[in-house]
């Protein structure tokens, strides 16, 4: 059983911004402490600590952060290094990135110097949604204070001439993907690139280039100061370490909190977010990872723990831990015909299938929310959902994809009622509400 | 080079292709057919379109076979080779999936589509799509764009591939053309629907893989398979490209490009195209003669009656002036009749070049002897007096390809103006040009440390009156950077007229005590004959008796006293020279107008009334006879390039002596107009009449 | 998505003023110079922080400064959804209506906007409002919010309600000053009345301590 964490433990301390996010207040906290000894224990052993530390990337795929800093050329040649820190935070349900750069945004900046370090980079820019404007002033201004204390800089106490700079982008979701981020960051329409190439050969200006979540990098200077075991401990085996959980909707008390991996959802719910509204029993679905992953009925969320595998094990995902709950109030085909528009608003239009299916399968949800539709059209938006996924050059294909399979794959029959509803002449939609006080 | 080989399966075949291919060419390697609509040779890989995806076996996904390279397939876990399948129920439904999709926002017009019949969209849902359609929502409607005289678009057909983003961005160089907004609602068009103005504008039509973007002055006009397709030769300019001229009955009603590496690649000009609309303009259809200052319809035979009377006349104030677009075969037939009569006033070079021709001068100082294809393997040019441009602009595509994949330099003496790549402006003048070679820093070094430098002369720097000084001095700086050796010659000439080389291969010059262009102004001929020649200053040739004998009523008609009616290029068979000394075959694609004669047969009809009876009675006869004359015309397709390099001495070119420090002017100042052809064509007076107030229809 | 066009009618040209200008130093300071194009969203920002929108004089301004076609400014403004390319009300009320926000009511506020503001996308007939719906903002703990953009910048309101975003409106019509962020007790996105991150060791200079790194061992023996 995974207990829960405790603060002692808890890496983002000003995660709700009781303290000051200002430089002495966050040394105070413990950030910059000891990364002179780091950066002075070398490239090999930083890389190696993150990997030992088991920590996945935390902006949705999952992939290990020491595995991919270790993919980056071992000498600089003729092309500089780059670190690009995606804080494009824009996967539906998410907002923990935000309250890591406006409360404790020296901890991301310390994370830069060592994963630069660490991939001899001089320079990084950090990649903020354009929404993010109060963010985006308060990284500003952290940076600048990190500027004057030396901490980074040309000269720094650190001795790693070492550039930050912060970039913002201007309302597109898909810029939330790594080589759109690139092509956005260049000054072009945020458009995924073919891979390969990927990043650590050419990415920023054709560069060698990692490309990190903020939560990812934010974490490291920790993780070493106290330890890849220290990290390792929290979870489960391939699932480790602390973890901020966004959660949204149907709950009492929405909220980020950071958590350690693979906390039982229903704990995590009932714990931090003061339960589902009405109880948990009033549960109807959660989606457990941010928009794209499919949505989990009541049964499932009754023993789920949230990490990787445990929620892969249930053809959905971790993704950023962006937990979206759902209680019996909802219309949940009308929800996820709400996210199937997000995916069309938000498809860059590039590639044929998401492009042309995202707006199909929003315009069939839309119809089955209202029950103007056919049983066999179900199966057909299935077919649909297929034939995006897996097909486009980026994932937000099956991003789109995924929430719409989710639904056909546990609430069928609810589509199905609804069909029949109109046909017969009923209400299409009877909310289940049950009383919440 | 030789290049890594993999050996790979495809749908269980193995094959072994270098590593550098794409899985696409790889699978064609294999001869399997795939589908595309966004992949094409010459541009940039897109990988967006999503139907050319294969199965990689072990993969969880298909992959984009336009996209990733046999390198970077994986193997099996036991050491087999890579494998994928392109016939496999994985593909067959990822092929289907793309093309339903394609197809629900694009319009059942067909019928009234002017792709219809070539169209990728229809060919390919034909052979790999769904039976029925699914989609019973309403279709997208996408307003459409405004792009100028020459594209028409019908944006609801757009399935968003990018080739035309691409084809402008990447080979015109004319960054005009993008994608606005995102999703479904995305949209190709121009800056606030601005004209395109690229030379190559119209090369985006053939692009197009929908009916999309289409040929504005074709719109309506014919089906594909109503069409007769001529494969020929191009005369707008001096490339020769290669093109396709496709008829209906009499009429020419379009021009498409014919893929030739060495030429044109798959691309050719505006002018090219659309000079089919001048095909049926303007045409001279029967024979004319000025009585009282008003020309007057006349029969044949007394047109050649009275022609005969002139030309019987004091062969030294007789003259012959070739023009841009003459067929060799017309060339030697005018010559042969001009040596009967003992005319020895005869040119080729309407403009005036100072480039010699005939015994005792070497060809290669009057061809692009790099060669176009050669352009590639140049590694600094210099462009002398020559805007490649408005004066071959096939040819500038070709130097922006390798300035952008190559890093060539580029260098330019003469005006400053917008090439669509980065040069470093060296000079303006013929002076400049003169002094480089004494320079030691600058371009002159990067010329100088050159593994293939070349140097590109305009006709427009050698239309001077010092045109033959210039010569030399451009030869002179070509051999003090080695630009000529063993296996390159990169003294290259551009030239603008499709005539020019031919004509001076066959010695289309002065001869012995005769005069030149200039030499036969001012009053110094009793009788001219102008053989489509127009480019000339029409009120300098005084009284004399002018002759016209060409297709279209143009400058020279204007002028003329008698008009014999000829073919156009498109209605007679032909031998032309490009500008590398490439000889190439056009064919006849319709009859002559009217009453209008192939151009050989006029000369030879003169010259049996003149009782000089030129020896063959028809084109087999004369083709024969020419190239028992001169051999060179016999090497079909053949450029010479650096053939014969080692013997020729560049240095001592043209004339040595002094030259003027006047800045160079290019030969050609409005691309649109540089013959009579294209100046009847209406669809590019108005890319003329955009060019001239471009700021007009920025601001709409 | 939908189909995004610049407005019909254009101011005859477009100059950033002294302000913007430091502004637009300041972000081509951040990137290498044959790169600057990078520049191109900030500088679009600036350019409708400074307007209200983006217009098409600006656009073609700030291609030029950063060698740009015009062509690929233009995509780029019509790419990215926050760019307004049409004048806008004093006030800019975006509403998520994302499904996070949309679970928690924000049809409510956008029938606000219907009834007290107008149709989306236009200008109130005071000149006030413009109210339109925009995807996820990234505050669904705080859910359902909006994003005001005014001549006090750029703002998150967060934690609404119908009643309060009634009470808010009324606020910026007034002209009064509001509160910026959640309209609760809330300070952010923490957990109502528990106890996380109640630690007093984690904030007394304890963890500024010199510390001696964990597993260097292996690597200094």
């Amino acid at each position: 059983m995974v207990e829960l964490l405790q603060d002692k433990d808890r890496i983002f301390t000003n995660l709700f911004g009781h303290h000051s996010p200002g430089l002495e207040s966050a040394q105070q906290r413990g950030a910059w402490n000891g990364t002179t000894d780091m950066l002075d224990m070398g490239r090999d052993w930083i890389i190696d600590q993150m990997k030992a530390s088991g920590l996945r990337g935390r902006g949705g795929a999952g992939f290990p952060t020491g595995l991919k800093w270790s993919f980056m050329p071992k000498e600089v040649g003729a092309r500089p290094h780059y670190l690009v820190v995606n804080a494009d935070e824009s996967e539906p349900g998410t907002c923990k990135d935000r309250e890591i750069m406006r409360h404790d945004p020296h901890l991301l900046i310390e994370g830069c110097l060592i994963a630069s370090f660490a991939m001899q980079a001089h320079a990084c820019y950090i990649y903020l949604r354009g929404e993010y404007v109060t963010e985006r002033l308060a990284m500003e201004k952290a940076v600048k204070e990190a500027y004057e204390a030396k901490l980074i800089g040309e000269k720094n106490v650190h001795g790693w001439p070492f550039h930050v700079y912060i970039h913002h982008g201007a309302g597109a979701y898909i810029c939330g993907e790594e080589t759109a981020l690139l092509e956005s960051l260049e000054g072009k329409k945020g458009q995924p690139r073919l891979k390969p190439p990927f990043p650590a050969n050419a990415g920023l200006y054709g560069c060698p280039t990692t490309v990190n979540n903020v939560e990812s990098i934010a974490v490291a200077g920790t993780i070493l100061r106290r330890g890849a075991d220290w990290f390792s401990s929290f979870g489960r085996e391939r699932n480790v370490g602390t973890k901020i959980f966004s959660i949204s909707g149907h709950v009492n008390n929405p909220c980020n909190v950071e958590e350690a991996m693979s906390i039982p959802m229903k704990t995590l719910i009932e714990t931090h977010a003061g339960g589902v509204r009405g109880g948990w029993d009033n549960l109807k679905a959660v989606i457990p990872g941010g928009s794209s992953v499919s949505l989990l009925p009541k049964d499932i969320c009754d023993d789920v723990l949230m990490d990787f595998d445990a929620l892969s094990a249930h053809k959905s995902g971790l993704g950023t831990a962006a937990v979206i709950v759902m209680d019996k109030s909802t219309d949940v085909v009308k929800a996820i015909a709400r996210i199937s528009y997000f995916y069309r608003h938000e498809s860059c239009g590039q590639c044929t299938p998401c492009r042309e299916g995202t707006g199909w399968m929003w315009r069939v949800l839309t119809r089955m929310a209202a029950g103007e539709s056919t049983i066999e059209e179900i199966d057909m938006l299935l077919d649909v959902a297929g034939q995006v996924e897996g097909h486009t050059i980026c994932a937000l294909g099956d991003a789109a994809a995924w929430p719409v399979q989710g639904l056909i794959r546990h609430f069928r029959h609810e589509i199905e009622e609804r069909i029949n509803n109109y046909r017969e002449g009923k209400p299409v939609f009877v909310s289940q509400a049950v009383a919440a006080e | 080079m030789s290049e890594d080989l993999r050996k790979i399966i495809v749908d269980g075949e193995e094959i072994e292709v270098p590593n550098s291919y794409t899985l696409l060419q790889a699978a064609e390697e294999a001869g399997r057919e795939i589908p595309r609509f966004c992949y094409h040779e010459r541009l940039s890989v897109a990988g967006n379109c999503r139907m050319c995806l294969v199965e990689l076996v072990g993969a969880p996904k298909p992959a984009a076979s336009c996209a990733m390279q046999v390198k970077d397939m994986r193997g099996g876990p036991n050491g087999e080779p890579p494998a994928m399948n392109t016939l496999s129920p994985m593909v067959k439904k990822a092929r289907e999936g793309v093309m339903e999709f394609l197809l629900i926002n694009h319009p059942l017009d067909c019928p009234i589509c002017d792709q219809g019949g070539e169209c990728d969209l229809q060919d390919q849902a034909l052979a790999y799509g769904r039976t029925g359609s699914r989609f019973p929502e309403n279709k997208r409607a996408v307003e459409d764009k405004e792009m100028g005289p020459i594209i028409g678009t019908e944006m609801t057909r757009c399935i968003q591939c990018t080739r035309c983003v691409r084809f402008v961005t990447e080979v015109a160089g004319s960054p005009e053309i993008g994608m606005i907004g995102r999703g479904e609602d995305a949209e190709i068009t121009t800056y606030l629907e601005s004209a395109v103005e690229s030379e190559l504008s119209g090369n985006v039509i053939d692009l197009c893989p929908v009916g999309a973007l289409t040929s504005k002055p074709y719109a309506f006009n014919a089906r594909p398979w109503e069409l007769s397709k001529t494969e020929t030769i191009d005369v707008m300019d001096a490339l020769g490209s290669n093109i396709r001229v496709d008829n209906r009955g009499p009429a020419v009603l379009r021009i498409m490009p014919r893929v030739h590496e060495g030429v044109n690649e798959e691309w050719i000009s505006d002018k090219t195209r659309y000079a089919w609309e001048g095909l049926g303009k303007q045409r001279l259809d029967k024979p004319y003669l000025r009585e009282n200052g008003k020309l007057r319809p006349v029969s044949w035979s007394d047109a050649l009656s009275a022609a005969a009377e002139k030309l019987s006349g004091d062969a030294s104030r007789i003259g012959i002036i070739g023009g841009d677009l003459n067929s060799v075969e017309e060339l030697k037939a005018a010559k042969d009749l001009a040596e009967a009569l003992g005319i020895a006033s005869i040119d080729i070079r309407q403009d005036g070049a100072k480039i010699s021709a005939g015994p005792g001068v070497a060809r290669q100082s009057y061809l692009f002897n790099s060669t176009i294809a050669g352009i590639e393997d140049a590694d600094a040019i210099l462009l002398v007096g020559v805007n490649p441009r408005v004066e071959a602009a096939v040819l500038n595509a070709r130097i922006r390809k390798t300035w952008l994949h190559n890093d060539t330099k580029v260098g330019v003496i003469g005006e400053a103006i917008d090439l669509t790549y980065d040069y470093e402006h060296v000079g303006t003048s013929a002076a400049d040009l003169a002094g480089l070679k004494r320079k030691r820093s600058g371009f002159i070094k990067t010329l100088k440390d050159a593994e293939r430098p070349m140097i590109i002369v305009g006709t427009g720097a050698l239309s001077r009156a010092d045109g033959a000084q210039i010569l030399n001095a451009a030869g002179d700086l070509a051999a003090a950077i080695g630009a000529v050796k063993d296996d390159w010659n990169g003294f290259s000439v551009l030239h603008t007229a499709a005539s020019r080389v031919g004509g001076l291969d066959l010695g289309f010059v002065p001869g012995e005590g005769g005069h030149d262009v200039a030499g036969m102004q001012s009053g110094a001929m009793d009788t001219l004959v102008l053989l489509g020649a127009d480019e000339l200053d029409m009120s300098s040739f005084g009284d004399a008796f002018v002759i016209y004998v060409g297709s279209h009523g143009d400058n020279g008609a204007h002028r003329a006293d008698l008009i014999l009616p000829g073919a156009a290029w498109t209605e007679q068979d032909g031998l032309f020279v490009n500008t590398e000394g490439r000889v190439q075959l056009a064919y006849r694609s319709v009859f002559p107008k009217g009453e209008a004669k192939e151009n050989w047969a006029i000369f030879r009809a003169l010259s049996e009334r003149l009782g000089k009876t030129l020896p063959y009675d028809n084109l087999e006869q004369l083709r024969h006879k020419l190239f028992e004359d001169h051999p060179v015309f016999a090497g079909i397709d053949h450029a010479p390039g650096a053939e014969g390099a080692a013997q020729f001495d560049v240095k001592s070119i043209g004339q040595a002596g002094d030259i003027a420090d006047e800045p160079f002017v290019a030969a050609v100042s409005n691309f649109y107009f540089t013959n009579p052809i294209a100046r009847a064509s209406e669809t590019l007076a108005a890319c003329a009449a955009l060019r001239a107030e471009p700021e007009q229809v920025a601001a709409e | 998505m939908s189909v995004r066009r610049l407005a019909k009618e254009q101011p005859e040209s477009f100059a950033f003023n002294k302000k913007s200008e430091d502004e637009v130093k300041f972000w081509l300071g951040k990137y290498p110079e044959e790169k600057k194009a990078s520049a191109v969203i900030p500088m679009l920002w600036i350019a409708q922080k400074q307007e209200g929108w983006v217009s098409e004089p600006a656009i073609r301004d700030i291609a030029a400064r950063l060698e740009m076609p015009y062509i690929r400014v233009y995509e780029v403004a019509t790419f990215y959804t926050m760019f307004n390319l049409a004048p806008v009300g004093e006030n800019l009320v975006q509403v998520c209506g994302t499904t996070p926000c949309m679970l928690r009511g924000s049809g409510d506020l956008i029938s606000v906007c219907k009834n007290r503001i107008g149709k989306s996308g236009e200008i109130s007939e005071d000149g006030k409002f413009t109210w339109v719906e925009v995807e996820c903002m990234g505050a669904c703990a705080n859910a359902p919010m909006i994003q005001l953009a005014n001549k006090d910048g750029d703002h998150y309101i967060e934690d609404l309600d119908a009643e309060k975003f009634e009470q808010l409106l009324d606020d910026l019509a007034a002209g009064k000053d509001v509160k910026f962020g959640p309209q609760s007790e809330r300070n952010a996105s923490e957990p109502h009345g528990t106890k996380v991150l109640s630690d007093p060791s984690l904030y007394d200079g304890s963890k500024a301590k010199p510390i001696k790194l964990p597993n260097t061992e292996k690597a200094e023996g």
